[in-house]
């Protein structure tokens, strides 16, 4: 194997614990997932603690007088105490489970529309995201706007695929009530200044919403640790991307944000007395938890971020730095194909979209596929990225803390087959 | 052995007719006139086809003219240079009809076997029914087209 520094050392007991890399595809061939920024695979602890909570703890959850009940309840509410951990949360209560991301902005940009005084957000608000937003942090934002009479303004990109912050006086100003973006693009791998455009927009009263679900699996989060001018308000990532399962998002938020806002479903679990004439509602977080949750979701995403956080974030960090270095290497001996966004792989994190000249994204995913390389081509959903760049589509590797050289490799191998066969060059 | 395989397996998809229509796409560009112009897009993926249909003839039961502009995938740029081929010149009552065997055999999983006789160059999309994730590239313009002869029947009804 290639030694690479920052390379996890035990990357090969690491990949022993994802069970569904052992697979082989059509043709016998071995699987080389390149797709994880679609999804991440599961590790077998995460599989089992979903079976074991099945098979030995099943039950409703804050409501079932019983021994099971109480089990389940508890393991329920340890994962969120996992969630909150993993995001250095100030407090626990501020960690809601939603269905995924996209749930947790919808949520987000409806209670805005919803909410009383000073947040609420109605005709001449100006709310600013960006042009390189995954479609879930751009149509909550359109829906909200239109909605309320209130103006959707956003950042434009560098020819680098860097923010472009020259106007930021321009779209940070009195007006400006929220300002959302994106930690890590999922198509561009641009890993966004945080801190810096958190601070400008707290100097204008804004509030802040950071959508981390490519920056939840790679990247060290710890929001108490930041600097509370830095810090965003309120925070999304998905369960699927950080090794758990599908169902299961989460929304942090400020306790004073979250106070403020009004409930977004109605429903079991989120009230405090319910009479015909109106109702009152329970606390933080069961506010904004309507329903029976996703209770083994739940169990299974506390699982994988203990998973995550045994093997160390910064070291899953360090991996994909060096996986992302070592393909932009290889990408570079593929005549005619061109990485979008940033040129400095020391700056990005793991997803790397490209074109290759001649031949459409479909059709390099489709030949990479029997040759058991699994990637994305399309937009994506970040259409309005890809425009900005003048191209309909490209084809997106994306890396995890289980890849390997080797598969970078076979991707590359597949990429100058992929030219040949459609006899490109 | 195992490539081999594989490899068979693209060679369905990937037929030579297909790739020679991809690389020379007949009757493309947007012409005058026309009677309807559609708009249609993959949103999975962001294909797209803007396509024009001009009936005339008898009665305007005549496929005169199938124009278009399209972006896309191999498979979705082959199938509309495919159906234009077909379809020009044809009555409407036969596009149809020819519409509907495509459909059939995209819609087939592979089980069905092309009448050469009325799909000509379009039996080379019967490996692409194996691929469901590209059934809808190749049927991307097809849709287009019965959606803007469509719009122009009844236009001429009103």
């Amino acid at each position: 194997m290639v030694e690479l520094p920052g390379l996890l050392p035990e990357l090969e007991v690491v990949r022993k614990d994802f069970p569904i890399l052992e697979r082989s595809l059509a043709g016998g061939l071995p699987l080389v997932y390149l797709d994880s920024a679609n999804t991440s695979q599961k590790p077998q602890i995460v599989i089992d603690t979903m079976v074991d909570h099945l098979e030995r703890h099943n039950a409703n959850v804050a409501r079932a007088m019983h021994q099971l009940g109480a089990e389940a309840s508890a393991a329920f509410e340890e994962a969120r105490d996992t969630v909150a951990a993993f995001l250095g949360a100030p407090s626990r209560d501020e960690v809601i489970f939603t269905k995924n991301a996209s749930e947790a902005l919808n949520l987000v940009a409806n209670t805005l529309a919803w909410a009383k005084g000073d947040r609420k957000i109605g005709e001449g608000d100006v709310v600013v995201t960006t042009e390189m937003e995954h479609h879930s942090n751009i149509v909550p934002w359109q829906l909200l706007t239109e909605r309320t009479g209130a103006t959707l303004r956003w950042f434009g990109l560098t020819d680098d695929g860097l923010l472009d912050l020259s106007n930021i006086d321009e779209l940070i100003t009195e007006r400006t009530k929220v300002v959302t973006f994106t930690w890590v693009s999922n198509m561009l791998g641009t890993i966004n200044p945080v801190a810096e455009i958190t601070r400008r927009a707290h100097e204008v009263g804004a509030l802040v919403v950071v959508d981390a679900s490519q920056a939840a699996p790679q990247l060290p989060i710890d929001l108490a640790g930041m600097p509370e001018t830095d810090r965003p308000d309120l925070l999304v990532f998905t369960g699927h991307k950080t090794v758990g399962p599908t169902g299961i998002g989460v929304l942090w938020g400020r306790r004073e944000v979250l106070e403020a806002l009004p409930p977004f479903l109605g429903g079991g679990e989120m009230i405090e007395t319910v009479r015909m004439e109106g109702s009152t509602y329970a606390g933080i977080p069961h506010k904004f938890e309507a329903g029976t949750p996703p209770i083994v979701e739940a169990v299974g995403l506390g699982a994988a971020l203990t998973y995550l956080g045994h093997v160390g974030m910064e070291h899953i960090h360090a991996h994909e730095r060096a996986i992302t270095g070592y393909a932009f290497e290889g990408l570079a001996t593929v005549p005619g194909l061109t990485v979008l966004g940033p040129g400095d792989p020391a700056v990005r994190g793991g997803a790397i979209s490209f074109e290759l000249e001649g031949v459409h994204p479909h059709d390099v995913a489709q030949v990479l596929d029997v040759r058991g390389v699994a990637v994305r081509a399309g937009h994506h959903c970040a259409r309005p990225a890809h425009a900005r760049f003048g191209v309909q589509s490209s084809t997106r590797m994306s890396s995890y803390l289980y890849t390997t050289p080797a598969e970078i490799d076979a991707l590359i191998e597949a990429l100058h087959y992929t030219r040949s066969y459609f006899k490109v060059g | 052995m195992s490539q081999q395989a594989t490899g068979q397996d693209l060679d369905a998809l990937y037929q030579e007719i297909i790739l020679d229509h991809y690389k020379n796409p007949l009757h493309a560009g947007l012409r005058e006139p026309f009677e309807a112009e559609v708009h249609h897009v993959n949103p999975t993926c962001g294909d797209e086809v803007t396509l024009r249909v001009h009936l005339g003839g008898p009665e305007g039961r005549t496929v005169e003219d199938v124009s278009y502009d399209a972006l896309g995938c191999s498979i979705s740029q082959a199938s509309t240079s495919v159906m234009a081929d077909l379809l020009i010149g044809k009555t409407v009552d036969d596009a149809l009809a020819i519409h509907t065997e495509f459909l059939t055999l995209m819609q087939g999983k592979g089980t069905v076997v092309p009448d050469e006789e009325v799909l000509e160059d379009g039996i080379a999309f019967a490996g692409v029914a194996k691929f469901p994730a590209r059934v809808k590239c190749a049927l991307l313009s097809w849709m287009a087209w019965k959606d803007a002869t469509a719009r122009t029947l009844e236009g001429q009804a009103s």
